[in-house]
């Protein structure tokens, strides 16, 4: 276990390293952020002023050492635009991000679970035919569209739920959490389905045919041999045994919703730092683009840790010494 | 003479399979019975229907499986047209069945212990505790060695063999009264499957458990069963006690079953095999099924039949063929 983790954790390091040089060639390749931020009317020494305090006069891997050696210490350097750390500019607007990602994911699990399960069990019904149907148009329909469909009927027309922003929020261990209240449950409703709506089909389609092959199993007869219901063999014979490539997919998934949440919030007008990335870019921001993309990176990392260990306690046969070769 | 009440008695029970090619008749027709305490060997070559009629007894059938005819009857109650909520009552409680691939059965990332209460939480308000040290019991009946450790292992942590003691445990953890056992040993090593005969024989004998053991392999009957009953493509061509039976076959194809069985002592001598092949289930001829292979076949044989029953030293015996037919068959129908 413990060879597992370090090996892991230096597998990681050398991932973040090789992001944040391809990310710091990127941002210098599309363009001078000085041209973006300073007036255009400025003097050329008033724009070597600017250049000299962002520290851009220095040669590239001069700049890329210098943030190497603040990042070790955990600086990620100031936002070009801004003036704050990029760091805390990104904290501040994660929670939003990832209470967004995460109530997606709940919405996934809760809706795919049972619509796949119900769909696998009567593959040939009218119902199971009609899941699998929607989950067809779950897949093929552009996020940005649905999300302003979702608008046009609930908040234009009908008038039922907010269209922008988080809603009144509450504090939850320090941060900021809308779903705990009424207002800021109605706000978080449709970005989150509408974030969802691809999992939720992915989640059935994989339930279901997870669950069409289970049934063939023969431990799923011998279950129904030994007389147990029909609840019991569903919901724990075949349910546990779906599951492995469930979690599997929905931990990498878990990753993508957070890192590209960003149509979403841009739809919603969701406070979170997808929206934040997309300024930066346009900014040219650097500092906030590579804190912001090291901190994905990490993220990702952590998810597949936690998915490979939840993999060993759902199936005994995989031992995670085994999964580090 | 008045025989008691058999613990099973399935009569004309015939399971279809509606595919493609047309309606495939897994078990057709196929009587038997089973007393008290009683083994009854079920023979035949693969695909002959015999897991499928094991499977049909216990309503176990998938679609497009269907059991079309027939009446089940266990203690005189009727399984076929029994509330689904009583069936799944008697199975795995007063009937349980073993099944073929012990590596297949176990769900694989269930504990055996798991595994095992639950069987006995299906049919019974017992404490966890108290079905644990049943689930032990259970384990040591088998010969598993320090089952109360083992039961806390998953079942890739078992060999096959083991694999298999599990399943028997599982299966006789509620005492029933019937067991239906298919193939159980044919993917276990040779002396293993002794093993396991053994063990399932005298666990059956020491309580008063029926058996039906499913099997391609009529050495095995020999020495375990009191009935045997063969099977041909979804029929019983013949049954009865098993020392009649394999002393003096009625059917040339229990005859021929027979002939192919290897022997010690007839070392060197070319192994007499049935010629041809089984026919397809799907499109089977409207008389006797094995006629085209069959070295007695004459014209009479291509005339639909039932099963005549003959009286024997032994006790009665049943077999499905014009050559033993007191009836005056009628004359054959015009070949089309």
């Amino acid at each position: 276990m413990l060879v597992f983790l370090l090996r892991r954790v230096m597998q990681s390091g050398v991932a973040l390293l090789v992001m944040s040089v391809l990310v710091f060639v990127g941002v210098y390749a599309i363009g001078n952020p000085i041209d973006i931020l300073v007036n255009p009317e400025a003097d050329s020494a008033e724009i070597e002023r600017a250049t000299a305090a962002l520290g851009l006069d220095r040669p590239l891997w001069t700049q890329y050492l210098i943030f190497l050696q603040k990042a070790f210490s955990g600086d990620f350097g100031n936002s070009f635009v801004h003036g704050s750390s990029a760091t805390q500019l990104i904290l501040h607007r994660m929670p939003a991000t990832l209470e967004l990602a995460f109530a997606a994911l709940v919405i996934a699990i809760v809706l795919g679970i049972p619509l796949g399960l119900w769909a696998g069990l009567r593959p040939e019904s009218a119902s199971g035919r009609t899941i699998m149907g929607l989950s067809i148009l779950g897949f093929s329909l552009p996020t940005f569209w649905v999300g302003l469909m979702l608008i046009m009927v609930f908040s234009v027309q009908l008038g039922w739920l907010p269209s922008n922003g988080r809603g009144s929020t509450v504090d939850l261990f320090g941060l900021p959490v809308s779903i705990l209240t009424w207002d800021g449950l109605k706000h978080i409703l449709m970005p989150a389905l509408n974030l969802a709506l691809f999992k939720i089909s992915l989640v059935i389609r994989l339930t279901r045919a997870g669950t069409q092959e289970a049934m063939l199993q023969d431990y799923v007869r011998f279950a129904r041999a030994k007389g147990l219901k029909a609840s019991r063999i569903v919901g724990v014979h075949v349910l546990k045994n779906i599951l492995i490539p469930i979690v599997t997919v929905l931990g990498l998934e878990l990753g993508s919703l957070i890192a590209f949440a960003v149509v979403t919030e841009s739809i919603f007008a969701w406070p979170g730092m997808g929206k934040l990335l997309i300024e930066s870019i346009s900014l040219l921001d650097r500092p906030v683009v590579v804190a912001y993309l090291l901190i994905v990176v990490a993220m990702f990392v952590v998810i597949n840790l936690i998915v490979d260990i939840l993999y060993s306690l759902l199936d005994p046969r995989i031992r995670l010494n085994a999964a580090a070769d | 003479m008045t025989e008691p009440l058999p613990v099973l008695d399935v009569s004309h029970l015939s399971t279809h399979f509606a595919t493609a090619k047309g309606v495939v008749r897994a078990v057709d027709d196929v009587s038997l019975r089973v007393q008290s305490g009683q083994i009854l060997g079920l023979v035949g070559e693969s695909g002959s229907g015999k897991s499928m009629t094991g499977f049909s007894i216990l309503g176990l059938v998938d679609p497009p499986g269907k059991v079309v005819a027939g009446n089940v009857l266990f203690k005189g109650q009727n399984l076929l047209t029994m509330d689904p909520e009583r069936l799944r009552q008697l199975r795995g409680d007063r009937i349980a069945m073993i099944f073929q691939d012990p590596m297949m059965t176990l769900n694989p990332v269930l504990r055996i212990e798991t595994q095992m209460v639950e069987t006995l939480q299906a049919h019974q308000s017992i404490s966890r505790s108290l079905a644990r040290t049943r689930a032990i019991e259970a384990l040591a009946d088998v010969g598993i060695p320090s089952p109360a450790e083992r039961l806390s292992a998953y079942p890739h942590q078992f060999s096959g063999g083991m694999r298999q003691r599990v399943a028997i445990a599982i299966a006789l953890l509620n005492r029933p009264d019937l067991v239906i056992a298919d193939e159980p040993t044919t993917a276990l090593d040779v002396t293993i499957q002794g093993q396991i005969l053994a063990l399932v024989q005298r666990l059956c004998r020491e309580r008063q458990t029926s058996l039906i053991w499913i099997t391609h392999d009529l050495s095995v009957i020999a020495g375990l069963a009191d009935q045997v009953a063969v099977m041909y493509a979804g029929r019983i061509v013949e049954s009865g006690p098993v020392q009649s039976v394999l002393a003096a076959p009625l059917h040339p194809y229990t005859e021929g079953l027979l002939g192919a069985i290897p022997a010690l002592h007839e070392r060197g001598e070319p192994l007499r095999a049935i010629p041809g092949a089984t026919p397809s289930l799907a499109s089977l001829p409207t008389g006797c099924a094995f006629a085209d292979r069959c070295p007695r076949a004459f014209a009479q044989c291509s005339v639909p039949l039932g099963e005549t029953e003959i009286a024997g030293d032994a006790g009665p015996r049943r077999t499905r063929c014009w050559l033993h037919s007191p009836v005056p068959a009628p004359m054959p129908t015009i070949q089309r």
